[in-house]
Parts: structure tokens; C-alpha cells; sequence
């Protein structure tokens, strides 16, 4: 389990995280919502020990994720970036098997090797696995990325934003993938989101940030609706129902 | 990979030809004579082209940059500043200039200091330290490099001259007593760097990944400069500045040898600068006869390779 305790950064003298308090559901799949600026990413950077918090704590397992060791700590979570650049060459084989960096200390054994080829299975990519990623589009790229945190084979995956530079397709498949990691396989999946309604058809509970404080934290449905929008994005959002799923309508919603 | 072992098998021959052909091209007088001078030559020059570009390509790991080199952190300066100061307040007659090992270690502790004020003093002021790192060294390398020329300025002219000869890069003088332990510290920076070369790899996939799979970033970082400065301070009290070598042995073996692992491209930079010396230093004394130095033909090599890369980045990133 991962508990966030009243973590807090700051940049300069502006809070980015103000006192956010959350704790992580084993099993399911958690967003992170809300507007540009929220501190969704500084929130999840300091999860997963990218960045320090300045006060409060991230505890794993009750174990307080500074005192992890680092290649275990690798074994039990894994975070994926947006920006993901990447001066040398490689392969998309290669690269996938950079996800088994914390088991094999860079000599693959076939047990390593079959989980490189199982992630790649998994995004699709076995056919371009002797490609360099600079031949790759954008979305095949991503997919790339993905995998070698599938590889890397961790209890918990968090993910910021995944969906960026993705076209409807993708995105979709992507989702979809994630929601087997958690049903199939048990992992735990926190996810940062910009497309609120990704957010609302495939993921359990949603974190709502906003101005850096935690304005919303519940099960799905108990935050896809219209005045819980609200108070998160200031805006009137209605809500309809489609095969059972909750789609927010704000395209031409007021904004004030 | 078997392309890039046939690569390397073709570099470690043309090493080979090199050195036998600088050991016994055009032999006079007696062969007992000439031929160990050579050889003490042939191995400042490996021990040389071995740490420039070691150095250079693992800090071009961790700055994630291809233009980069340890010189431009101002260390080289700092070697002259050493010998300068020396001169300046001791003489050429002094104790640190006759005793070698003195010397030799006087500039070494003072560069590797140097580079440890830069790093602990920025690490704990800042958390994005590299740039504003390299920055400072750029400017503090300016700064010495003008405070050196102020203090040469006042210097007696034929103190001077003996100075000269310390601060060009030069492998017809060279130390040979410091040889023993320019290998020794070699060889301590390999044990080490058999053990992190896989890490570097992992590095090179930028700070946030190598952070997600287990990677002491910051730590490896700050180990990796002291091991730079370390080489570079090794190279450079052994035979003098050579500031572009790096620069073009790491670019080169990067082309050449299209992958990420960093055992291979150091094994490839280390090669391409053993040719590079071994073969330039050949044409200095049989070609030019000595009418000019190495540093002089790589610095212009290695300007005209800098020019090329410059304008290259700037086409692929504009």
C-alpha cells in the first residue's frame, strides 16, 4: 500500500503541493485530475522519489519510501514521464529490456528475456522490436516506454500523463491495457490524466488537485458528477450516461 | 554487436601498426638507445589517450551533452594556475619543480580540489546543478586563465620559457618517473568504472529513468565528475593540456560504434586516441621533424571536427 502524509513542495516561495494526504488502493486504478497547474505531476514526482517533498512523507508498505533501498524500491514501483528524450540510439528491444535493470543488473537471463518479450506482447511492438526508436512515430514511442516499465515488472505503475501525443486509437488501446495489468494480473495503476473522461470510463478512484491542495478523493462515480466538476474545474459540466459509462459533455460549457 | 567487435579489432590493428611503426620507423645510432625513449613515449601516450577519453565520455554521459569536456569546467586552467603559481613564488629551482613526484602531485590534488569546491558547493546549493555547474566553470576557468597571464606577465623571461614548455602538451618530455603512478591511478579508475559501466548505460536514458530503475542519480553523478577530474589531472600533469582530443575521440566513437554500451565506446574512444597520438605524434618528429608540437596539429584538427559539430547540432535542432 502507498500512503501519502501531508506532503508539501514548494518552487521558489509558490506551493506547487500544499498538505496532500492520500492513500492508494492495491488493486485499482487511481487518477490524478484536474487543472493545468494543479500539482498532479509534482504530486506524483515526489511519490515516486523523482523529487524530494519538503515536508511529509510517502510511505510504502509503512516503510517510508527515503528509506527503500533504490534497486528494491525499482522493483515495487515504477514511474513513467511525459517528456521522454533519449540522445542515444537504441532499439525497441533494447530499451524494454532496461526495464529489467533492477533483477538482472544489465546481464539478461531467459527469464529476463521473456518478460521483455511478454511486455512487448502486450503493446504490440514484437514486430518492430529490432526498430531504433528514432524511426518510431510518437505513439509507437510511447508504447516503447510503456513497456519497459511492464517489463520492469512492479506492483505499482505510475504513469503521467501516457496518453499525450496519442491519437483516439491508441489512447484507447493503451487504457484498456492498463485496465488488464490491474484485473488480470493484480498490479496498481496511478495515473495522471488530462482527459477527464479517460478518467471517468476506465479508472476506479480519481484524486482531484487544484491550486496544489487535494479538492476531491473518492470512487469514480462519486466524483464524475456535476457538482463535484465544479468545484473542481470551475465549470458547469453536465454528464450523460452511455452504456453505462459517465461521459462529461463540456465542450461549450460556461466558463467563468 | 559482431559488426561493432569486427570494428574494434580493425581499431585495436590500426594500434598496432601505429606503434610499431613510431617504435622502429627509421631507426639511427643505437637501437638500445632510441627504441625504450619510444617506448616510455608510446606509453605516456596510451596511458594519455586511455584517461581523456574515458573521462570525457562518461561525463558527457551524465551532462547528456556531446559538446561538452571536463576542460570546460575550468580544470585545465587550474593545472596552469598550479605551475604558475609555483613559478611565480618559488622558481624554477625550487623543490616543486625538480622533485616530480611533488609536482605531479601538487597538481593533481589541486585540480581534483578544485573540481570538489565546484561540485559540493553547487550540490548543496542547487538541485539543478549541471548547467549552473559548468557555467561557473566556464567563467572561474576565464577568470584563472587571466590571473595566470597577470602573474606570466611578471614573471622573468627565463623562468618563463622554462614554464612554457610545462604548459604545452608535449610527449617528447615526458615524465617518465611519473609513468608508474599514472598507471597505478588508471587502474584504480578501472576497477571502479568495471563496476558502474552498466549503470552508465542505464544513465544515459536521462535522470528520471535512470531514477525509476534503481539508479543513486545524484550520488553517481557527483562520483563520476570526481573520477573525471581525477583522469583528467593524470593526463594533464603527465604531458600538458590537450583540450580537443576528448572532444573528437568521444564524437568519433560515438559515430562509429552505434550503441549505448559504454564499455564499448570507451574501449573505441580509448583506441581512435591512441592512433590519433601514436600516428600524430609520428608525423611531428619524422614528417614536420619537430618544427611543430602534437597539441598544435590536434588543436587544429579538433577545431575544424568542433566547427563541424557545431553547425551540425544547430541543422538538426533547427
Amino acid at each position: 500500500m502507498i500512503e501519502i502524509k501531508g506532503l508539501t513542495k514548494q518552487f521558489g516561495k509558490k506551493p506547487v503541493v500544499e498538505d496532500v494526504s492520500v492513500t492508494i488502493e492495491p488493486g485499482t486504478i487511481t487518477s490524478f485530475i484536474g487543472p493545468n497547474g494543479a500539482g498532479k505531476s509534482t504530486l506524483l514526482s515526489m511519490v515516486s522519489r523523482l523529487l524530494e517533498a519538503d515536508t511529509g512523507e510517502v510511505l510504502l508498505d509503512q516503510n517510508n519510501v527515503k528509506k527503500w533501498k533504490s534497486t528494491e524500491f525499482a522493483k515495487r514501483v515504477s514511474i513513467l514521464r511525459q517528456a521522454n528524450y533519449i540522445n542515444v540510439r537504441l532499439t525497441v528491444r533494447e530499451l524494454v529490456s532496461f526495464g529489467r535493470y533492477p533483477y538482472s543488473k544489465g546481464r539478461l537471463n531467459s527469464e529476463d528475456n521473456k518478460f521483455v518479450d511478454q511486455a512487448m506482447e502486450y503493446m504490440n511492438l514484437t514486430d518492430m522490436q529490432d526498430m531504433y526508436l528514432d524511426e518510431l512515430s510518437g505513439g509507437q514511442k510511447q508504447r516503447a516506454f510503456i513497456a519497459m516499465v511492464i517489463a520492469q515488472d512492479t506492483d505499482y505503475i505510475l504513469l503521467d500523463e501516457p496518453l499525450n501525443n496519442l491519437d483516439m486509437k491508441h489512447s484507447v488501446q493503451i487504457m484498456k491495457i492498463l485496465r488488464k495489468l490491474v484485473d488480470d494480473l493484480g498490479r496498481t495503476v496511478v495515473i495522471v490524466l488530462h482527459d477527464i473522461n479517460f478518467a471517468s470510463v476506465y479508472s476506479d478512484r480519481i484524486v482531484a488537485l487544484k491550486n496544489g491542495k487535494l479538492v476531491k478523493n473518492g470512487a469514480t462515480n462519486e466524483i464524475i458528477n456535476s457538482d463535484a466538476l465544479r468545484d473542481i474545474y470551475d465549470m458547469d459540466i453536465p454528464i450523460q450516461e452511455q452504456n453505462g459509462c459517465r461521459i462529461c459533455v463540456y465542450f461549450n460549457s460556461q466558463t467563468s | 554487436m559482431q559488426k561493432n567487435s569486427t570494428k574494434l579489432i580493425f581499431l585495436i590493428l590500426l594500434v598496432i601498426i601505429c606503434v610499431l611503426l613510431y617504435g622502429f620507423y627509421d631507426i639511427k645510432g643505437g637501437f638500445d638507445y632510441a627504441f625504450p625513449r619510444r617506448m616510455i613515449r608510446v606509453a605516456a601516450m596510451i596511458i594519455t589517450g586511455i584517461a581523456i577519453s574515458y573521462s570525457t565520455v562518461v561525463f558527457q554521459t551524465i551532462t547528456h551533452n556531446r559538446i561538452l569536456t571536463p576542460s570546460v569546467m575550468g580544470l585545465d586552467s587550474m593545472y596552469e594556475v598550479v605551475q604558475t603559481f609555483i613559478y611565480f613564488f618559488a622558481g624554477s629551482m625550487s623543490v616543486w619543480i625538480i622533485n616530480k613526484y611533488l609536482n605531479f602531485g601538487a597538481a593533481v590534488l589541486a585540480m581534483v580540489l578544485f573540481a570538489l569546491f565546484l561540485y559540493r558547493f553547487l550540490f548543496r546549493a542547487d538541485k539543478h546543478p549541471i548547467y549552473l555547474l559548468l557555467l561557473i566553470g566556464m567563467i572561474l576557468g576565464t577568470l584563472l586563465g587571466s590571473f595566470v597571464t597577470f602573474l606570466q606577465v611578471m614573471i622573468d623571461p627565463v623562468e618563463y620559457l622554462g614554464l612554457q614548455t610545462l604548459l604545452f602538451a608535449s610527449f617528447t618530455n615526458v615524465k617518465a618517473e611519473l609513468l608508474y603512478i599514472a598507471i597505478g591511478i588508471l587502474l584504480l579508475s578501472f576497477i571502479y568504472g568495471y563496476r558502474i559501466m552498466k549503470k552508465l548505460d542505464v544513465m544515459s536514458l536521462g535522470r528520471e529513468n535512470a531514477i525509476n530503475l534503481g539508479i543513486n542519480y545524484d550520488r553517481m553523478v557527483m562520483n563520476i565528475l570526481i573520477l573525471s577530474s581525477i583522469l583528467i589531472a593524470t593526463s594533464t600533469a603527465l604531458v600538458g593540456p590537450i583540450t580537443f582530443l576528448g572532444l573528437i575521440v568521444a564524437n568519433l566513437s560515438y559515430q562509429y560504434l552505434v550503441t549505448y554500451k559504454h564499455s564499448v565506446l570507451i574501449l573505441g574512444a580509448s583506441l581512435i586516441s591512441i592512433v590519433a597520438l601514436v600516428g600524430g605524434q609520428f608525423l611531428v618528429e619524422h614528417i614536420f621533424e619537430l618544427r611543430t608540437t602534437i597539441s598544435v596539429i590536434i588543436n587544429f584538427v579538433g577545431g575544424i571536427y568542433f566547427i563541424y559539430l557545431l553547425i551540425k547540432e544547430s541543422r538538426a535542432s533547427g
